[in-house]
């Protein structure tokens, strides 16, 4: 395999790809500096002149509003200018391919381009083929990762349980179609959590999921008992439609969160949610505002994580 | 013209020769191994000292992209990657557009590659009408338009009566079906081997049993029908594994792999290396494995190119939208002798995996250097190292797994028909 394509010659950060091989100081140096930013997004006057001047590019090759912006408010508190571009819907429809695109918005003078894109592997294929001083972040490649979330999701857990070294976490639902149950597990597995498990049935599962060095578990309730940390993923509706699964209830029955389910769990667990949450299908709503519910939270800290990476990135 | 091959190391795995001696060729022929004939006068002569000379290479699986697909490749060039990697004799797929399924189609095909006087072009014919899996094609007319046998390419043959129908019609005139294993379902939307890398990648993948179920009916119909059947690029140590089984219990059964499935794995894509996105899927280290254990044991009997030329845009795609292929005739070779340096077979047993052996599968005098056959030889230097980078490859696609490295054994004569059509400069 060929170098860490995240990491320049001194093994500072270069792109952020995945969450999978970056080495431990990397992932705590982003945590702490996001920490530093918690303060800022809190503030009345919630911006730093990190970026003044800098441009960031979102090229958002498949929909989604949240996270463009999330990372379009991040930019915006480090003073960036801020491009969206929602790219499915012009020039990809005139067939222009993918590199082209990249090539003629790289001629735009970008510093960071910030990528979305249903194709596992395309912030790789642009991180690649894009001018050596463009900085790229994925913000979700198909199945393959979505270091972002998995990134803000490890700063949640930090805020509220302090040390990773001591922790049981379960990873929920559809793992296999999922970036952010990937990046949640490389992110949690490199900051020494001694325990990650994975609950779903074998039809959301990959194959050989045990070598990402997580245990696996097909009854929820075995899998809860004694963890300090839930994390339930989104089950989208076409996994009904490809013979997946049979029914959301039956789903919820088996695999959604209950506060009875909850309880197998240690009286301090947390749970997580990336959003959107479909209440009734994966999570109860009782459990979703309840008081071990983080998911507010979650959302608040990955903007101050979106933040720390544009501004380690742009050699802060 | 007449033609002397001065003191190369001769190998041919069919007369079991391995000697350094002379080889005399007049007239399109050989016409001796060894002291030329009295009487004899070559005008030409290579001087082969330190090269191998062996049978012209046999190419089981080679795409030429005529007609329909000239941007990916021509005939013309890829003709010249056959001869630049020695190969002799090919058989080309009938995946086309328009697909080989028509007499006409096939001899337009023959009349060209004839015309360009290099290798041998064996066309297989489509087993189906456009290769849709549905209406028979005119088998017996294809055959007389210079198909050798028959088969699906990588289209599906989801209609098991179909397929079980045309293997019996086409062992009703002793023609060869060949068809790759896959489950059309199982496979769908697949482009990595279902492990460890597609599930870290996030890439959809393709189990082995859609290669085990697909090859579990092959062979239950081959029973059944009496067809002679040839299994193509099989990919699992299961699928050889099965191969194995069928053939102790006698069925007739052959099989090929592909060059690059011999030597690589899953663990190749790396950060989605798109020249590994291949059919089949590259899959687990075991797998490869098994596949070199069936070479070894003769379950595999014949190593092809996989020769897929893709346009280089096409490449440059996140991997699951990158077309798959890669380019193989001028590999064939290097990568046949890296396996055999690996597990340390004899240079000439693994020669006749792309002689002797692809050879008897196409029933055609080939693959050999009986005094009397076709003067077709591949001559080459079995130690020089030579860099696999776009401007040497002659082929039109330029894309391979193997791109940047450097590999063992490089071509320098290739003789067809008794005319020196390839020289190594």
């Amino acid at each position: 395999m060929s170098n860490n394509p995240q990491l320049n010659k001194n093994g500072d950060l270069e792109h952020l790809l995945t969450t999978e091989g970056l080495p431990a100081p990397i992932l705590l140096n982003i945590l702490d500096t996001a920490k530093s930013f918690v303060g800022v997004t809190e503030r009345d006057v919630k911006k730093v002149p990190l970026l003044r001047g800098k441009s960031i590019f979102n090229l958002f090759f498949e929909p989604s509003t949240r996270t463009r912006t999330t990372f379009e408010i991040a930019a915006k508190r480090l003073s960036a200018d801020v491009v969206n571009l929602n790219i499915s819907a012009s020039s990809q429809s005139k067939g222009e391919t993918l590199l082209d695109t990249v090539n003629n918005l790289s001629a735009m003078h970008a510093d960071m381009f910030v990528v979305r894109h249903s194709q596992s592997g395309a912030a790789h294929l642009i991180a690649r083929h894009a001018r050596p001083d463009i900085h790229v972040i994925n913000a979700g490649d198909g199945r393959h990762a979505h270091p972002t979330q998995g990134l803000l999701d490890v700063f949640t857990i930090r805020h509220y349980k302090r040390d990773f070294r001591n922790l049981r976490v379960a990873i929920v639902g559809d793992i296999l179609h999922s970036r952010v149950a990937r990046s949640q597990i490389h992110a949690l597995t490199t900051l020494g959590v001694p325990e990650v498990r994975v609950i779903a049935p074998k039809t959301l599962l990959p194959s050989k999921v045990e070598r990402l060095g997580v245990h696996v578990y097909h009854e929820m309730r075995q899998g809860l008992k004694d963890v300090d940390v839930l994390m339930m993923l989104r089950l989208q509706n076409e996994r009904m439609l490809n013979a997946r699964l049979p029914s959301t209830e039956e789903y919820f029955k088996y695999y959604g969160l209950t506060q009875e389910k909850l309880s197998l769990a240690r009286p301090d667990a947390i749970v997580l949610h990336p959003g959107p949450m479909n209440r009734g299908v994966e999570i109860d709503s009782a459990v979703a505002d309840g008081r071990q519910s983080v998911i507010l939270p979650q959302v608040t800290f990955g903007i101050a994580v979106r933040m720390a990476v544009m501004s380690i990135l742009a050699g802060n | 013209m007449e033609l002397v091959i001065r003191n190369g190391r001769v190998i041919d795995p069919k007369n079991r020769i391995d000697a350094i001696m002379d080889v005399s060729i007049s007239a399109g022929k050989i016409m001796a191994l060894g002291a030329a004939p009295s009487g004899f006068h070559a005008q030409h002569q290579i001087e082969a000292r330190d090269l191998v000379v062996a049978p012209g290479l046999v190419d089981l699986s080679a795409r030429l992209r005529e007609p329909g697909f000239e941007y990916k490749a021509t005939l013309e060039s890829e003709m010249r990657a056959a001869v630049a990697g020695g190969i002799t004799s090919l058989a080309c797929s009938p995946d086309t557009d328009p697909p080989l399924d028509e007499p006409g189609l096939v001899e337009m095909l023959k009349h060209r590659a004839r015309n360009l006087n290099q290798a041998h072009v064996y066309p297989i014919g489509a087993l189906t009408k456009g290769l849709k899996g549905e209406w028979l094609t005119e088998m017996a007319e294809l055959r007389d338009a210079g198909c050798v046998a028959f088969g699906q390419a990588d289209m599906p043959l989801p209609n098991t009566r179909v397929m079980m129908q045309a293997m019996q019609y086409a062992s009703t005139f002793g023609f060869g079906v060949w068809l790759r294993p896959q489950d059309t379902t199982l496979a769908d939307g697949g482009v990595a081997h279902d492990g460890e890398v597609a599930t870290r990648l996030g890439l959809p993948a393709v189990p082995v049993c859609a290669e085990t179920l697909a090859l579990s009916n092959i062979i239950l119909m081959a029973r059944e029908t009496g067809a002679k059947v040839h299994v193509c690029r099989i990919s699992s140590a299961e699928g050889a594994a099965m191969i194995r089984a069928a053939r102790r219990q006698g069925l007739p059964i052959t099989c090929d792999v592909g060059a690059n499935h011999i030597h690589l794995s899953e663990m190749d894509i790396g950060f989605f290396d798109s020249n590994c996105h291949l059919v089949p899927p590259l899959r687990a280290i075991s797998d490869r494995d098994g596949l070199r254990g069936g070479l070894l044991d003769g379950t595999i009997n014949a190593i092809c190119s996989d020769h897929a030329p893709v346009d280089e845009d096409a490449k440059l795609l996140p991997f699951a939208e990158a077309e798959s292929g890669a380019t193989g005739l001028e590999l064939l070779l290097p990568l046949t002798l890296k396996w055999a340096a690996e597990t340390r077979i004899p240079l000439a047993a693994a020669l006749a995996k792309i002689t002797l052996e692809p050879a008897r599968i196409l029933g055609v005098d080939a693959g050999h250097l009986s005094p009397g056959a076709p003067a077709d030889l591949c001559i080459f230097d079995p130690l020089q190292y030579w860099t696999v980078e776009p401007a040497v490859l002659k082929s039109q696609g330029k894309n391979t797994p193997f791109l940047g490295m450097e590999l063992q054994g490089r071509v320098k004569y290739t003789v067809i028909n008794g005319n020196i059509v390839h020289e190594d400069r």
